[in-house]
């Protein structure tokens, strides 16, 4: 395989690879606040592309639906812990996380009802041929999801470690009961998590709509991958959800390279395997969380 | 005594189906200084955390500062005046000495904030010193100071302490019950739960002793070191005096 090809892979991996980290980030956040899995979060990712398509539809333009798709899957986010999460919040993790499931199902079933069966495209947010370099062909809104992951990965950053609301989220993420404490309101931590949640994963869906299409259905697949990715980067920082990301985007995209394409996904899980079995705490995470 | 800053009156509660603390009255006036002693499991640590709202009373009446506060959840209380320093600790462990201390000051305005942490750096010094270690790698009595720092950052009124002395040193003990009466002597109420009952009673004004998950005997302070039975009790294990 010549250099330009490899390199080819690699972009497209990277590609993949930033998705994979923005929806891992999704579940990062969730899991910080709540200990809990949230595995509506694919679903925050087929909502975001699906709303965009249809503001585009009602005739905003493109920038705007874009906006509109975010904010309003945002919007489903936060309602989705105050409704169906919240009243059951002393069930305790177990009952949390079916709920989760059950909320995933409602959401599929309610955008194929709202938005019908048929796949959908969204328009790249730049027009023009793909960028070459060094014989790799890049498309444009390739350069969209890079852009917006750096953003969002920085902003989060900044937000978890500079902030007061983000100290009071790393708080919440160690000990609830130590956080009210202190005069922090745990309840709109966890529903401003889901919230940052479901904008991450509607983000990763508008952006990625352009170059794969969208459907009622894709948000299964993807949760996948970003628990996948969530779990390689060891559920505990952003940066680790990231480094997750990347690293399952671009081992899938060499396994497609020097193996096959069938087994692209089955990679995911077996990476997955792996680093559960090798580094159970992922790659970043710490052994054992320390807590006083 | 003045009027009481906390009165409780016939609280009841404990976890799930599961009464542990019945009927308990108790009140604490402004500046005052309460120390609870009572066995392990007596329910000491159930009443402090029902008096500031982690757990949901049962039955009874928390009044603070004049309003009924009772199964005020504790986000609330602490903007109210009311800080608890759990049993435990509850340190924020991979966190920073000052971002702990700054949680503490989370009701705080910036200017708040400020004042609160110089006035906590001055009380335990080693708390500056320390100011970006992790808390989870203090010492044990480092721990415990940085755990009353934080409470103290809310600027509280009344300061309930559950066994701020467990498994400390007697030198480092000596040194947090110095802070304590120097708190004391500021005019904050404190509400204390010791197991070292008699060095306990040397620092308050008065004392209840628990049993059984309610209050048994109450006295002031030097009632309670002399009573027979307390001595027998809770102070078998001391002799001689000073
Ligand atoms: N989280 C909990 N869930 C169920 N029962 C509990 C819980 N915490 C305490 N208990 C029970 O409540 C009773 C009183 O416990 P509590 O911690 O209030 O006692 P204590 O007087 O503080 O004891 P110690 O001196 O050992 O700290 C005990 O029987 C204990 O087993
Ligand atoms: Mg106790």
């Amino acid at each position: 395989m010549g250099s330009a090809e490899l390199l080819q892979f690699a972009v497209a991996g990277l590609k993949n690879g930033s998705i994979y980290a923005l929806v891992a980030l999704g579940f990062t956040l969730v899991f910080g606040s709540t200990g809990i899995i949230n595995f509506a979060q694919g679903e925050f990712f087929m909502l975001g592309g699906m709303l965009a398509v249809f503001f585009v539809k009602l005739g905003l333009p493109l920038p705007l639906a874009v906006v509109a798709g975010v904010l309003a899957t945002a919007v489903v986010g936060l309602a989705f812990e105050r409704v169906a999460l919240r009243p059951r919040r002393d069930s305790g993790p177990l009952a949390l996380i079916i709920i989760t499931i059950g909320g995933s199902m409602v959401l599929r079933s309610l955008s194929r009802h709202a938005f019908g069966g048929n796949e959908l495209s969204l328009p790249a947010f730049t027009e023009g041929a793909s960028i070459v370099v060094a014989g790799a062909a890049i498309e444009r809104q390739a350069l969209w999801v890079w852009g917006l992951t750096i953003v969002a990965v920085a902003g989060l950053s900044w937000l978890y470690s500079k902030t007061r609301f983000g100290r009071s989220m790393r708080a919440c993420s160690l000990s609830h009961e130590a956080s009210r404490l202190m005069g922090i309101d745990t309840a709109r931590i966890v529903m401003v998590s889901f919230g940052l949640a479901a904008v991450l994963g509607a983000l990763a869906g508008v952006v990625v709509a352009p170059l794969t299409q969208t459907s009622f259905n894709v948000g299964a697949r993807i949760g996948l991958k970003g628990f996948a990715a969530a779990i390689l980067g060891g559920l505990g920082n952003p940066i680790a959800a990231v480094v997750g990301g990347l690293a399952l985007g671009l081992v899938e995209s060499m396994s497609i390279a020097f193996i096959s394409s069938t087994y692209k996904d089955v990679i995911a899980l077996v990476l997955l395997l792996v680093v559960l079995f090798v580094r159970p705490e992922g790659i970043l995470g710490r052994a054992t969380r320390e807590k006083v | 005594m003045s009027e009481s800053l906390l009165k409780v009156e016939g609280l009841c509660a404990g976890y799930g189906r599961v009464p542990v603390i019945r009927d308990v009255s108790l009140s604490v006036a402004a500046g005052e200084v309460v120390t609870l002693i009572g066995a392990n499991g007596a329910g000491k640590s159930t009443l402090l955390k029902a008096i500031s709202g982690l757990i949901k009373p049962t039955a009874g009446t928390v009044i603070f500062d004049g309003l009924d506060v009772t199964g005020t959840p504790p986000e609330r209380l602490v903007r109210q005046g009311l800080a608890l320093v759990p049993e435990g600790r509850m340190l924020f462990g991979p966190m920073s000495v000052h971002e702990n201390l700054l949680l503490g000051g989370h009701t705080q305005t910036p200017e708040g904030v400020r004042g609160a942490l110089e006035r906590v750096h001055t009380l335990f010094p080693v708390l500056a010193e320390r100011s970006s270690q992790a808390a989870a790698t203090l010492s044990g009595g480092e721990q415990q100071m940085l755990a009353v720092g934080r409470a103290l950052m809310s600027s509280p009124r009344l300061l309930l302490l559950d066994e701020p002395s467990l498994g400390l040193a007697p030198k480092v003990i000596a040194d947090i019950f110095a802070v304590l009466d120097g708190l004391r002597a500021e005019g904050l109420a404190i509400l204390l739960v010791e197991q070292d009952a008699r060095l306990a009673l040397r620092h308050s004004d008065r004392g209840l002793v628990m049993r059984a998950g309610h209050v048994a005997l109450e006295g002031t302070a030097s009632e309670l070191i002399s009573n027979d039975d307390i001595r027998l009790i809770y102070l078998g294990a001391w002799h001689g005096e000073e």
